[in-house]
């Protein structure tokens, strides 16, 4: 198909889906009026239901859990998909950078970059790990506490180099740490079976509304999906700088 | 303030695909995919979106009085950031291991060959 041909079918579609959109966008409540009733009654509840402060991630965790289990599976997935597609393929070999002119010694980072990354790195794994534990109180949790842990990574690549970003990223750990979260979720619904309830009931003791030990299996929910992310998007990172580093085409 | 909300929901999501249709680079064809996405995070937010309310945290209220916005929705954008980002990287990915084989990002240009 030309270019031209694309663009006016694209034209034509694009049109019927603009007409569409309008019509269905006409039909929504007009910005700012309303919310559902559904949502104004967990805005009521969820403090006292749960013990929570932020009504965000007790939807996500627990009014909505099992949705969040499926979330968690699609992330697993698509972490395992790219790293079966990132992987040396048959006419490829992995092999470290190796040092060309070992007369001529690497320069090492400027003092002013070593810091900075020293300084950023530290305050992003404090940042992450506030994020993750205090996903019940204040926005926040374990996807987004997750993904601040895993940038951290990069901050470490940016300062140094490949070498030591390799001894940051144990393969075997990150993995670990990705699996044991997205299983650890199971279990903790599972406690829900075994207490007599649902699957991801909250079974847990409540705690007291506003402190760190409150929300049930929220926090802990926000634990186990944080150690899934932060390892997953880690492998990621790993994955990617893999491709321009060690993975090059075998001599024939 | 309806038709600014709901029309840069329809703008994003058209401009995007636009980008994806018209691209020359399977990267820049991700990044538009991103675009045409954001359009529904804003229309999730916007539909949640209640006049004066605050965000759907209730620390330290009395300094926040009024009503507060649909949680649901903002679970729902969480959700919605998710994906996407587990589809940008499943993309990406494939990008790679196309430039390697064809040794071009031009979609047009990907027709000519085969391996």
């Amino acid at each position: 198909m030309s270019r031209r041909t694309r663009l006016a079918f694209f034209g034509v579609a694009v049109a019927a889906l603009a007409v569409t959109l309008g019509v269905g966008l006409a039909g929504l409540p007009s910005f700012g009026s309303q919310i559902t009733a559904y949502a104004g009654m967990l805005n009521e509840l969820a403090q006292r239901q749960r013990h929570v402060t932020d009504v965000v991630s007790a939807i996500t965790f627990d009014y909505r859990g099992i949705d969040t289990l499926f979330e968690e599976f699609i992330l697993l997935s698509a972490v395992a998909g790219i790293s079966v597609l990132l992987r040396p393929l048959s006419d490829e070999t992995r092999k470290l950078p190796e040092d060309k002119a070992p007369d001529r010694s690497i320069p090492p980072p400027s003092p002013a970059v070593w810091l900075l990354a020293v300084f950023l790195g530290s305050l992003l794994v404090l940042t992450g790990i506030e994020t993750v534990t205090h996903g019940q109180l204040t926005p926040g949790g374990g996807f987004q506490g997750g993904v601040i842990l895993a940038s951290a990574l990069y901050v470490v690549y940016l300062g140094t180099n490949y070498v030591t970003v390799e001894r940051f990223e144990p393969a075997p750990l990150l993995e670990a740490s990705d699996g044991t979260g997205a299983s650890g979720y199971v279990f903790i619904g599972l406690l829900g079976l075994l207490a007599g309830a649902s699957f991801l009931s909250n079974v847990v003791g409540l705690g007291t509304a506003g402190t760190l030990i409150s929300g049930g299996t929220i926090p802990l929910l926000n634990l186990v999906v944080g150690l899934e992310v932060a390892g997953g998007f880690a492998i990621l990172a790993s994955e990617f700088l893999d491709q321009t580093a060690v993975i090059r085409t075998r001599q024939r | 303030m309806s038709a600014l909300a709901y029309g840069v929901v329809a703008w994003l999501f058209l401009i995007g695909i636009y980008g994806v249709v018209t691209s020359r680079n399977l990267i820049h064809l991700v990044v538009c995919l991103s675009v045409a996405q954001s359009a529904t995070d804003i229309l999730l937010l916007a539909i949640g979106y209640r006049s004066g309310g605050h965000a759907p945290v209730f620390v330290s209220l009395p300094a926040h009085p009024g009503p507060a916005v649909d949680a649901v929705m903002q679970a729902l954008a969480l959700t919605d950031v998710v994906v996407g980002a587990a589809v940008t990287g499943l993309l990406l990915a494939l990008a790679v291991q196309v430039h390697k084989r064809a040794g071009t990002l031009d979609p047009d240009a990907l027709r000519a060959t085969r391996d």
